[in-house]
């Protein structure tokens, strides 16, 4: 039997099926979100299901041409292929076109290349190289490497400045986790998150000491909150807890306070120097900022399109208010309207149980691997869909910060499709051979 | 160390937010509708498609009534963009705080949906705002058609059109709030056939308001249907002169044409100019001409009724001849201690007596209609013959509603027998107390539309036609077919000699109204005058000519204006050579007429002791 055909018999169908599936729905939508019954022709250039067929075509290719390449050739080339991105990422800042205000665009021809969107399985490759030759994370070292893997991309994607698609590598995080990264820290960016949240709403109002005439913003009472309650675990501390543990936990506490301190005032900070729009954004999703015309518009439009399909949807082509434009970036950010909108709650739930389904088999593919780096790898995989499915549905539905990252498969643009394609491709091809290491 | 089981949290978390997911999107699509809603009141649009309103003709085809485009600037405030409030309110000559204001009451209607910001800029402004207007996001112009009268006369007849009223709108389904409807006139009697039918067009808009196709191929459109034209009977020459020489008069002119029972003109005085009616100066001009002490807005063609004067005695002697109780060669003597008269010749016979217009004649001659020997008490006899008299006399058109095809038409006053029992009691008068009737004075009331029928039922020698204005709708062949002839109870051979006598009044030395006389044309007339008891006496004279053919029949009514002769008889006679002739021979006449101001007198007239006129 040659190796050729063990390898097709041996992917794994399921998740190939799944990813083909998303694909040609994909195409579908966003035939009908940018539909002119002008330019019916499916090649049309001119139009994004066009462009978009011809991209399904290259990453079909690519796809398929990455299964043919050996698994260790693969995690040889993990560095090499992380460096060039990163190489890529540096370049795109020095010659790069400007779209939208961020360079992050090589163009080729009438195409557009974002370099960013091949960081996700370069990170993925590089970081599953690096931990599967540790024994442990516990080591400083260990932790320090790996951050430095996954923010390197970050930092010079934020240069762009791209902000979404940094973000994804939050991704990182739960494999990190997943490979032994203590659950604390897991805690300790929820809590954080949790603050971020607290001190923003509380920075809107001022506050006045009781008795004074002395005014504060909101996250020094939030401060002044928290060492009122650090006071208070001293004192409980102080009278039920043995003598013994005392110092131990009163160090956590102080550690605690000064922490979230230093935390709110850096948030504070921050907040003041990011910029306006997306200070609006994060405002508007606290419900701060009530504008039906500014960022919050885009968030209403899009529920409105998907909340008018209704149960059934009103059919393929006959989403008018996408159709028609009301939803902004409706063809990348927001094509999950188009699938609200015409295929109504059965299609929406279709797409969402198809992409549960897509991370779950990620996860399971995982389980069953005999090879540290393909088990991290494919992990790698299922946080990297998660966090797009979390954020882009989320924000489709009103769930989550507009933030300007792509729904796999779905949303226009060839350089997403063809990340993501071959970030599931590299994943079938090393998971195809997982029985070969039996030998 | 295994850290396998950490895997659950991923899952975990993937199947919560899946799960998340699902029921929101249950929730936004299948729970609450209010999201649906919102996309159909952003993306779809109801546009109602106005048929223009039929237009209104005279008897030659001369518009009376036409359509003019007029625009108005319509608002979308979402679209509103670094509004310049300033530059607009210049452009559209709108004050600074008004353009504030409705552009927040525009935002509060709906910031999808359009408003009207500024309504009706006729066609010369909107070409001096149309060139600027890109400069406003937001603001577009959207042209609709406005009334306009291109001779600028008949605004009683025509009526006017006005927004509908919010009870109409309860009452008729039809009418929606903002839709125009009819007031008044031939605007509002014809309001089903002038307005249309509306139809509706469902479209879907693109997010920058323009339409993009109809919404589901059309299948809730309906058509619209254009209003149907008026053809009326009215002669704009005839009009328009009627209204000029009526000018600085109070009174009203209606012309006939007796064989068919069409109007020819229709006039009030002091009218106005239907255009102050139009468009955004309708309420001003409508509260000033309501205040008018002139009362403009009183239609004294149709709503006003005087005692007839002395144009009654032509009815009162067909039906005294009819009855028997006189002969042609029947003569009274004019004795004045009856009732007033003037100085003339006894007349012999009754062409004489219509001639000369005698009081005490017409007075035995009632007398003799009234008492009729029926019954031995004077009382019960004069009550018997009253109400036959009633009958006889309100087959002439008289004391009900004629059957004109405008709207509030007055229908007079013949008192009968029941009349007079509510006023004095059964068997409490007699012939003594109604005598005044005899000359068309006292109780009995007339219209000008009754004045005139009577003038086309001496013209026709005993029949009218219902009096109409509109001889056809939606196309000029469609004859109105609603217009019954109506026989009085005078039989035809009574007529003639009483036409004789009308003649006479116009022709004879001795007559009252000489200066009704057209060169070439024989004109039968008669005078009338109505007591007024707060000024000077109305006057009225009916007519028609030519006597051998009749072609018109009129009657003019000049308010305070003394003799029937002195006014009323020449209007007459200019208005019927404009229409038999299309031509006026006597310049220096129609001058004297136009020159006369009634109503600048009126003011200093101070009421002469009493007395009777013919
Ligand atoms: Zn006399």
């Amino acid at each position: 039997m040659s190796q050729r055909d063990s390898i097709i018999r041996n992917l794994d169908w399921p998740l190939v099926v799944m990813y083909l599936l998303l694909m040609a729905m994909g195409w579908a939508n966003i035939y009908s979100a940018a539909y002119d019954p002008d330019h019916a022709n499916l090649f049309d250039r001119a139009r994004e299901y066009g462009a978009q067929s011809v991209w399904i075509v290259v990453s079909l290719l690519i796809g398929a041409g990455m299964l043919l390449v050996r698994g260790e050739f693969i995690r040889n080339l993990a560095y090499p292929t992380y460096l060039v991105v990163l190489f890529l990422l540096v370049l795109v800042l020095l010659i790069g076109r400007e779209v939208n205000g961020a360079k992050a665009w090589f163009g080729v021809g009438g195409f557009g290349i974002q370099p960013a969107e091949f960081s996700k399985f370069a990170t993925a490759l590089a970081l599953s190289k690096y931990l599967s030759g540790l024994k442990t994370l516990k080591e400083t070292r260990a932790r320090v490497v790996s951050a430095i893997l996954i923010l390197l991309p970050v930092g010079l994607i934020m240069l762009q400045p791209d902000t979404g698609t940094a973000l994804v590598s939050g991704a990182f995080v739960l494999v990190l986790y997943r490979e032994g990264l203590s659950g604390n820290i897991l805690l300790i960016a929820i809590m954080a998150a949790i603050l971020v949240v607290l001190s923003l709403i509380m920075k809107e109002s001022i506050y006045t000491l009781p008795f004074t005439d002395i005014q504060f913003h909101g996250q020094y009472f939030l401060i002044g909150m928290l060492a009122v309650f650090t006071l208070l675990g001293f004192l409980f501390v102080n009278k039920f807890v043995f003598k013994h543990r005392r110092k131990r936990i009163y160090a956590y506490l102080l550690i605690g306070l000064l922490g979230s301190s230093a935390f709110i005032a850096s948030v504070d900070q921050l907040i003041d120097h990011m910029p306006a729009h997306q200070q609006t954004r994060i405002r508007v999703l606290l419900g701060l900022e009530h504008d039906p015309r500014g960022y919050g518009y885009n968030v209403e439009q899009s529920k409105t399109a998907i909340g008018s399909g209704g149960f059934t949807g009103k059919g393929f082509l006959k989403g008018t208010f996408t159709k028609y434009k009301y939803v902004p970036m409706q063809s990348t950010d927001f094509i999950f309207c188009t699938v609200g909108e015409e295929w109504g709650f059965l299609g929406s739930t279709a797409v969402v149980l198809l992409f549960g389904g897509l991370i779950l088999r990620c996860i399971q593919i995982s389980d069953r691997q005999r090879s540290r780096f393909t088990r991290i790898y494919a992990y790698c995989v299922a946080s990297i869909f998660f966090l797009h499915l979390m954020i882009n549905v989320g924000m489709a539905i009103g769930l989550a910060p507009v933030i300007g990252i792509p729904l796999p498969f779905f949303s226009y643009g060839g350089s997403s499709l063809i990340g993501f394609t071959v970030l599931l491709a590299i994943l079938v091809r090393l998971d195809a051979e997982r029985l070969e290491h039996l030998r | 160390m295994n850290f396998n089981d950490r895997k659950y949290v991923l899952i975990a978390a993937v199947v919560f937010i899946c799960a998340v997911f699902i029921m929101r999107l249950f929730w936004i699509q299948v729970v609450d509708q209010g999201w649906a809603a919102r996309a159909a009141d952003i993306s779809e649009r109801k546009i109602t498609v106005y048929p223009s309103r039929g237009l209104i003709l005279d008897r030659h085809g001369e518009l009376l009534v036409a359509n003019t485009p007029v625009y108005d600037i319509m608002v979308v405030p979402r679209e509103v963009k670094n509004l310049d409030t300033l530059g607009l309110s210049e452009l559209l000559h709108v004050p600074m705080d008004q353009v504030r204001e409705r552009l927040r009451k525009a935002r509060d209607y709906s910031v999808w949906k359009p408003s009207e910001f500024e309504k009706q800029v006729t066609a010369e402004q909107y070409a001096a705002i149309s060139v600027h207007l890109y400069k406003y996001p937001g603001f577009y112009a959207q042209s609709r058609t406005l009334r306009t009268y291109p001779p600028h006369v008949g605004a009683h007849m025509l009526g006017y059109i006005s927004e509908v009223g919010a009870r109409k709108v309860e009452q008729d389904p039809y009418y929606k709030p903002g839709d125009v409807i009819g007031v008044g006139g031939l605007e509002s009697y014809y309001e089903t056939a002038l307005r249309g039918k509306r139809g509706v067009k469902y479209v879907v808009v693109d997010v920058h308001n323009n339409v993009q196709g109809p919404f589901q191929e059309g299948r809730y459109d309906t058509l619209a249907h254009a209003g149907k034209n008026l053809y009326t009977s009215i002669d704009l020459k005839m009009q328009e002169l009627g209204e000029r020489l009526m000018r600085n008069k109070k009174g009203s002119i209606v012309a006939l044409d007796p064989r068919t029972g069409e109007v020819l003109a229709l006039v009030s005085s002091p009218t106005y100019d239907p255009e102050l009616l139009v468009g955004r100066v309708r309420n001003t001009n409508y509260r000033v001409l309501q205040q008018d002490p002139l009362t403009p807005l009183f239609d004294r063609a149709l709503q006003a009724q005087y005692p007839p004067g002395s144009i009654f005695k032509l009815a009162q002697a067909a039906i005294a001849l009819q009855e028997g109780v006189i002969t042609l060669n029947t003569s009274f003597a004019c004795n004045k201690a009856l009732v007033g008269c003037h100085n003339h010749p006894t007349a012999a016979n009754v062409e004489q007596a219509v001639q000369f217009s005698c009081n005490p004649y017409f007075y035995q001659v009632f007398k003799r209609e009234i008492e009729q020997g029926a019954s031995k008490n004077r009382f019960e006899d004069a009550a018997l013959g009253l109400a036959k008299w009633k009958v006889a006399m309100e087959s002439f058109g008289l004391g009900h509603q004629p059957r004109l095809d405008l709207p509030s038409v007055k229908g007079g006053s013949i008192p009968g027998v029941a009349f007079y029992n509510r006023i004095y009691g059964e068997k409490a008068w007699s012939f003594s107390t109604i005598y005044s009737l005899s000359i068309g004075q006292g109780e009995v009331l007339v219209s000008p539309v009754q004045m005139a029928n009577l003038a086309a039922i001496f013209a026709n020698r005993g029949y009218y036609y219902d009096p109409h204005l509109v001889r056809a709708i939606g196309h000029p062949d469609s004859l109105n077919t609603q217009v019954q002839r109506h026989h009085t109870l005078v039989d035809d051979q009574w007529f003639p000699p009483l036409v004789e006598g009308m003649r006479r009044v116009v022709n004879e030395p001795g007559g009252t109204a000489r200066a009704a006389r057209i060169p070439g044309i024989t004109v039968c007339g008669k005078t009338g005058t109505a007591e007024n008891p707060h000024g000077k006496d109305h006057a009225v004279f009916v007519a028609f000519a030519p006597m051998e053919d009749p072609k018109v029949a009129i009657a003019v009514y000049v308010e305070n204006s003394g003799f029937g002769g002195t006014w009323a008889a020449p209007i007459a006679s200019l208005c019927m050579e404009q229409y038999l002739t299309d031509t006026i021979t006597r310049p220096e006449l129609m001058q004297r007429m136009l020159d006369a101001n009634l109503i600048a007198e009126e003011k200093n007239y101070v009421k002469p002791a009493k007395r009777r006129r013919p």
